[in-house]
């Protein structure tokens, strides 16, 4: 608890912490508003050109679409923030001050993990909101009915989204913190963890569609949306991305923590 | 009981040896310099007390505590090493707290250490607006957080002023005072002289004497100084106390002598007895740091 406390302090300054929430809730509502008002669009509306109809947005889980779109992007900035404070430790050299006032490695680990979950948490719950509002704000423009999205079953598919894009948030966050140890630099770890899971992996997707089945990223956005994307068929089912991805990310959280905990630190 | 005990402590990267089997006795409540030339393994053994690095082979105990187990001593123990690392973006307090909510220590404590160092009224400003003496100044309070009854300090004067220095000076004098173990390390000799009574010294990762001070200064010859009315005469006086076995050195007004301060009773007297008159007789004790040169000169 006192690390969990310690890594908060750090976590809640203003520039922080607002800076990121509201990153969180302008990408959001760039997502938000593209699937409204492009909406009747031929370039399409949602994620490489494809279009999401009236009539998909009318439905109970219509409301929680433009959330669960901006899931990659809520792994961004999960990425970043777990990945830069991190390294950081190493490149202020304040690791080693942590290390005097808590010598239990691994406990310093998980109680800086769980400080930034609850980062991350509420970027999730911030982007929640801020579509949610803005949906029901877009959809008169877009002339979307929004009677299904006052139903139980539209608040039950929406919570269910939430956890989805908050496990999917989690593994981006993972990621990068095993980045961060692991390169103990925040300009690398971001830029190699942003790479290869935007692009590296979209080319890979793309040069051979198979490797989607197996790749980070892309088993994490099938997490996100709960199953396949709208108009995406050849991905594995949502408990075949939520089990393979929870394998990668808890083998490689455990590979480093054991690196971390012995490992010199000279620096 | 012994604030640090360390036997046979050895640290090696591949074939180069930082620390080779370095044993020493740090007595609690004293202030035990650590010295040595930069590079001679210092910083790589104050690692291998915190914890920082593991040992290749050795054993040591800090507080009577196994350094293996640093859970159970470090919340005794304040330490800065390698100079102070702050979150630049927050503020001299606010890092403060960030590392008195990780220990368990008092929050209230730190307008107070602010005090100590030197530092009132400017634990609101961000630490990356501080300079470096100011830095430093974080560096000694966030050390003094667990109200330590060992602390461990690398290079703790590095950026200050002279004013600064003397009042971290005064500071550990009166820490010391108050029963604290001060380990401090630094290459200025002089800086460790004035206010060590112990002394642990390294050179080449080898540690080459550990005992006290004054047991270390009394070990060299001490010097006698000698000026005469008329310089002409001391060329004379080299040869008297030359044949009297006590090597001396003419440089320029004055002779030195290697002679103990005792023998300036003798030496006035050969002086009035071969009509030399002499206008002074200054014994002069080796500084820590001739010593320290001699004596790695010696180990050369």
């Amino acid at each position: 608890m006192k690390i969990f406390r310690a890594e908060w302090r750090k976590l809640r300054r203003p520039t922080l912490f607002f800076g990121s929430m509201g990153a969180v809730v302008a990408v959001t509502a760039l997502v938000v508003s593209l699937l409204f008002l492009l909406i009747d669009s031929e370039m399409g509306n949602a994620d490489r050109g494809q279009r999401i109809t009236r009539d998909i947005l009318a439905l109970p889980s219509g409301i929680s679409i433009g959330f669960s779109s901006s899931a990659g992007l809520l792994g961004i900035v999960a990425l970043c923030v777990f990945a830069a404070q991190t390294a950081q430790e190493y490149t202020y050299g304040t690791l080693r001050s942590l290390l005097v006032r808590e010598p239990r490695r691994i406990r310093l680990l998980i109680g800086k993990y769980l400080s930034m979950g609850l980062f991350a948490f509420f970027t999730v719950l911030f982007s929640a909101i801020s579509s949610v509002v803005l949906a029901f704000a877009l959809s008169g423009t877009a002339k979307v009915s929004t009677v299904a999205w006052t139903t139980s079953e539209a608040w039950t598919n929406l919570f269910e989204t939430f956890v989805n894009v908050l496990i999917s948030t989690f593994g981006y966050g993972t990621i990068g913190m095993v980045l961060g140890l692991l390169l103990r630099s925040p300009i690398s770890s971001i830029s190699i963890g942003v790479g290869w899971l935007f692009i590296v992996e979209s080319i890979l997707s793309i040069a051979w569609s198979p490797s989607g089945n197996w790749l980070p990223g892309s088993l994490l956005s099938v997490v996100a949306n709960g199953g396949a994307p709208i108009g995406v068929t050849d991905v594995p089912s949502y408990s075949e991305a939520f089990i393979r991805v929870s394998a990668m990310t808890t083998a490689a959280a455990l590979v480093t923590g054991y690196m971390f905990k012995r490992r010199d630190v000279a620096s | 009981m012994t604030a640090i005990s360390v036997k046979g402590l050895t640290k090696s990267y591949g074939d180069l040896v930082a620390v080779k089997d370095a044993t020493f006795e740090v007595p609690l409540g004293t202030i035990c310099g650590f010295v040595g030339p930069n590079g001679s393994g210092k910083t790589t053994t104050i690692r291998m007390l915190l914890s920082l690095i593991s040992p290749t082979s050795g054993s040591g105990e800090i507080l009577d505590e196994p350094i293996s187990h640093p859970e159970r001593y470090l919340s005794r123990v304040g330490a800065m090493i390698e100079g102070p690392a702050f979150y630049p973006a927050l503020t001299g307090a606010e890092n403060l707290r960030v590392i008195a909510t990780l220990g368990g220590f008092p929050i209230s404590r730190i307008p107070e250490l602010l005090e100590t160092v030197g530092l009132a009224g400017r634990g609101d400003d961000k630490y990356k607006t501080y300079s470096l003496g100011m830095k430093q100044r974080l560096g000694i309070s966030a050390a003094l957080l667990p109200n330590p009854k060992l602390l461990i300090l690398d290079e703790p004067t590095n950026g200050l002023d002279p004013a600064g220095i003397q009042e971290i000076r005064d500071l550990l004098s009166k820490l010391a005072k108050e029963g604290v173990t001060v380990f401090v390390s630094s290459h200025l000799l002089s800086e460790i002289e004035m206010i060590s009574e112990y002394l642990v010294m390294l050179r080449k990762g080898e540690v080459i004497f550990f005992g006290k001070t004054e047991e270390l200064l009394h070990r060299s010859r001490p010097t006698i100084v000698v000026r005469a009315t008329k310089t002409s005469d001391l060329k004379r006086l080299k040869k008297l106390v030359d044949e009297i076995g006590n090597p001396a050195l003419l440089e320029g007004d004055e002779l030195r002598i290697d002679a103990d301060e005792k023998w300036g009773a003798e030496l006035n007297e050969l002086a009035f007895e071969n009509e030399i008159v002499l206008k002074q007789i200054t014994p002069v004790r080796p500084t820590l740091e001739e010593t320290f040169f001699t004596m790695t000169e010696e180990e050369r």
